[in-house]
């Protein structure tokens, strides 16, 4: 089928709003080019379960498309309907599936050398709708806050914060630090202002008093990641193994599937569904999950406040045994662990940069119960270290 | 998402803070203090020459190993590799960046367009059918140690004018050990060797290659399975268990072109960057320890040239599309730019050669170097090694 063949019953498997938005703009969903519609439908498919944020951005794209002209609607299009797909890809059920039509598509782009197009036409296209319409104004600046190194003794000789210390000043003798500042400083913000997914906390173990936040604890997941974990294992380990059946089989399971059944926040639990579904290593390693959480709240809540607390992951295993992690205790790698931290705290600044309000926003990063932590605000110098002593509340105060 | 202001890395940039940092580092001059026009020739090609190439993979980033918070982690390429070496900064692979598919490209001097997951023979003609046919050398003078059951056809292509017959004895050190353990009471003090990262999972199908068998290893490595599993015992990794099964090749039967892939480094799919971090010393310290056994080995003395490169980089930290180095998705720049070091008794040390040269331009050179004509690659001889 093609997009000009459109009709609303095609919609009829949408949930309820998103078959609402699709109908009623079903009109300009037939002038999109194949290559573009799916990955539009991609995000509209799961409307119900968007954040106020990414159903803004969704809206904001289609006005811009809308508020075109016959002319500037096809030269935006243009780059993407020049793209050459084969009559497989065609014949895709792209209304119903169009994560997998994309990840086919992505595929056949690499194969035809037309990737590199396409992500130029896609950025290009982006950055006009962006254009279009700015976003407005912050009520007040994003401020990010990693904990990393939880269970570390002592650090094994790995320079720290050296991502982050060239964009902030670095603190060698943080005192009277513990978790609790940190999470009494997002409760504040969050009750100075009160926007819905707007202050997060992500844990890596098991999550502290989070009243009001928008939480996410690995430790809280263990049951829904065993479950993936078991669906997974039983792919991997069949005689005949097919790696793309394998991402198949994840995106389409369903949350239910995973012990993830509605009641409570309905657009968290997807949420949280789909780091363990769509990541790459997040079933197993709570580094990697955390810093993968972090990276999809800032994606798609922005929040204006996120604490993420890395914990120690297991230790490096064959893949079966790290699967396997609900039959046993977990041998643990907290060293190791610290440097993902670090990775991750440092892309978490990059991420929360990429949003608006950049030139305003504040970042800090804490070695848990060590003095050491980097701070990252226009209010503080650059790349510089201060030896003097100072509360991890003072720190705080200064950026928050 | 929006751009990070932080300066960004294009082909060019990245090539020179190579070169800087090399200078830097080693003292490196560049190629073009040495080599003038009248330099840029083949050199003749004797017929005892030998080639071992390293693919450091897969897939490592400057920020991890050549720009200077990276050095740290490849000591042995820095201190003990670099300064015998002809270094090329600018290397670019513009083909599909999936391990195997890659590899198949720089095996073949073509950018292969198969699916990276499928159980296929590269479509165009490989080096080790190149070596063969046109220069007559038997099926124990070409082999590659491969890291998984994804590269078992990597040996010989499907192509009409070579294909079955032609190509080289395939050796998984995987599956071997794997086969070997099948018998044994305690595999599981093995379980690190046979590990696969988290994309090799998806990266699994089904056997149907040269590749030998374990019931073969015995006759041609004149290694016994109890042998080969109680020197296992002692390695930490895949990848360490490929470069002991490529010494014994080297051992046995002195190949003269012998092809190694390492993995490890591609724990980073995983997301944990320690993990790979330490894939990338375990990388840096094999190619010396590769290195010395070449130099240590009368048969290979003074008669080989060593190749090491990445098969490609991996995504950019400011490249929202991606992951950082987590993954090799975005097709940006810096996980498109990789770097070429080649080592040999014909090869002048301490340089860097700034001109770019593709992933493809490997096999011509090697052709070159042995003298046959890799006739359907892409790719052109590299001059200063060629």
């Amino acid at each position: 089928m093609l997009p000009n063949q459109l009709t609303p019953e095609n919609f009829a498997k949408y949930p309820p709003q998103a078959r609402q938005f699709a109908t009623t703009q079903i009109a300009l969903l037939r002038r999109l080019p194949l290559t573009f519609l799916p990955l539009l439908l991609r995000e509209l498919i799961v409307y119900d379960w968007k954040f106020p944020a990414e159903s803004n951005e969704l809206v904001r794209q289609v006005r811009y498309l809308g508020s075109l002209a016959d002319g500037p609607f096809q030269s935006a299009m243009s780059s993407f309907a020049q793209l050459k797909l084969t009559s497989q890809l065609e014949q895709t059920d792209w209304v119903n599936h169009p994560a997998i039509f994309s990840e086919q598509l992505s595929a056949h782009l690499w194969a035809t050398h037309q990737i590199d197009t396409f992500t130029k036409t896609a950025v290009d296209y982006m950055s006009k709708a962006t254009a279009f319409a700015p976003d407005p104004p912050l009520v007040t600046h994003r401020f990010g806050m990693a904990v990393i190194g939880q269970g570390v003794a002592k650090n094994e000789g790995y320079r720290l914060f050296r991502k982050l210390r060239p964009h902030g000043t670095y603190y060698t003798h943080v005192t009277r630090a513990n978790v609790a500042v940190l999470l009494n400083a997002a409760r504040s913000r969050l009750s100075s202002y009160p926007v819905p997914y707007g202050h997060w906390y992500i844990d890596g173990g098991a999550s502290l008093d989070s009243t009001g936040l928008a939480s996410v604890s690995y430790s809280a997941l263990a049951a829904p990641r065993a479950a993936i974990q078991a669906r997974m294992q039983k792919t991997y380990e069949a005689p005949v193994f097919d790696p793309e059946a394998f991402r198949t089989m994840l995106a389409q399971m369903k949350p239910e599937e995973a012990g993830l059944s509605g009641g409570g926040d309905n657009v968290l639990t997807r949420f949280q569904f789909s780091l363990l579904t769509e990541g790459s290593g997040t079933q197993v390693f709570s580094t990697t999950f955390v810093q993968w959480a972090a990276r999809e709240a800032l994606r798609r809540a922005q929040p204006l406040t996120l604490i993420t607390r890395y914990s120690p992951r297991q230790r490096e295993k064959q893949m079966n045994e790290l699967l396997a992690e609900r039959q046993h205790a977990p041998d643990l790698d907290p060293q190791g662990s610290l440097i993902d931290a670090d990775m991750g705290a440092y892309y978490t600044w990059l991420n929360q940069q990429r949003l608006s309000g950049d030139d305003k926003s504040a970042f800090l990063a804490w070695f848990e119960d060590h003095g050491e932590a980097v701070a990252i605000s226009p209010k503080l110098d650059r790349g510089k270290t201060s030896d003097a002593p100072i509360d991890l509340a003072t720190i705080i105060e200064k950026i928050a | 998402m929006r751009h990070v202001d932080i300066p960004g890395r294009t082909p060019h940039a990245i090539s020179q803070s190579r070169r800087n940092f090399l200078r830097t580092v080693t003292g490196a001059g560049t190629a073009a203090a040495l080599f003038g026009p009248a330099s840029l020739h083949a050199f003749a090609a004797p017929k005892n020459r030998k080639a071992v190439v390293v693919t450091f993979g897969g897939g490592a980033r400057d920020d991890e190993t050549f720009a200077p918070d990276g050095q740290e982690n490849i000591p042995h390429l820095l201190h003990d590799l670099i300064p015998q070496a002809t270094f090329y900064s600018n290397v670019v692979n513009k083909g599909i960046l999936g391990h195997y598919v890659a590899t198949a490209s720089i095996v073949t001097g073509v950018y292969e367009t198969f699916n990276n997951f499928a159980a296929v023979s590269p479509n165009n003609p490989t080096v080790f059918e190149y070596f063969r046919k046109d220069l007559k050398r038997a099926a124990t003078d070409a082999w590659v140690v491969a890291p998984s059951n994804g590269f078992a056809r990597i040996g010989e292509s499907g192509h009409s004018l070579y294909g079955p017959g032609f190509g080289a004895g395939v050796i998984l050190p995987k599956r071997l050990l794997s086969a070997a353990l099948s018998s044994q009471s305690d595999g599981a003090r093995y379980q690190h060797l046979l590990r696969d990262n988290y994309e090799t999972p998806l990266y699994a199908p089904t056997l149907a290659g040269r590749q030998i068998e374990l019931d073969q290893m015995a006759g041609i490595l004149k290694l016994s399975v109890d042998d080969f599993v109680a020197h296992a015992s002692n390695l930490v990794s895949p990848d360490e268990l490929s470069v002991y099964i490529a010494k014994q090749l080297m051992r046995q039967l002195s190949p003269s072109l012998l092809w190694i892939t390492l993995h490890d480094i591609d724990i980073a799919h995983s997301g944990t960057f320690s993990l790979y971090l330490d894939g990338i010393k375990r990388s840096d310290r094999l190619c010396a320890e590769l290195w010395q056994t070449i130099q240590g080995d009368p048969e290979y003395a003074n008669r080989t040239t060593m190749f090491i490169l990445p098969d490609f980089g991996r995504d950019s930290d400011i490249d929202s599309g991606g992951n950082g180095f987590q993954h090799h998705r975005t097709g940006d720049a810096v996980s498109r730019t990789t770097w070429m070091m080649v080592l040999g008794p014909d090869v002048k040390h301490n340089v860097v050669v700034d001109r770019p040269i593709q992933s493809v331009d490997l096999i011509p050179t090697l052709g070159a170097y042995f003298g046959f004509d890799a006739r359907l690659s892409s790719g052109k001889p590299v001059a200063e090694v060629a």
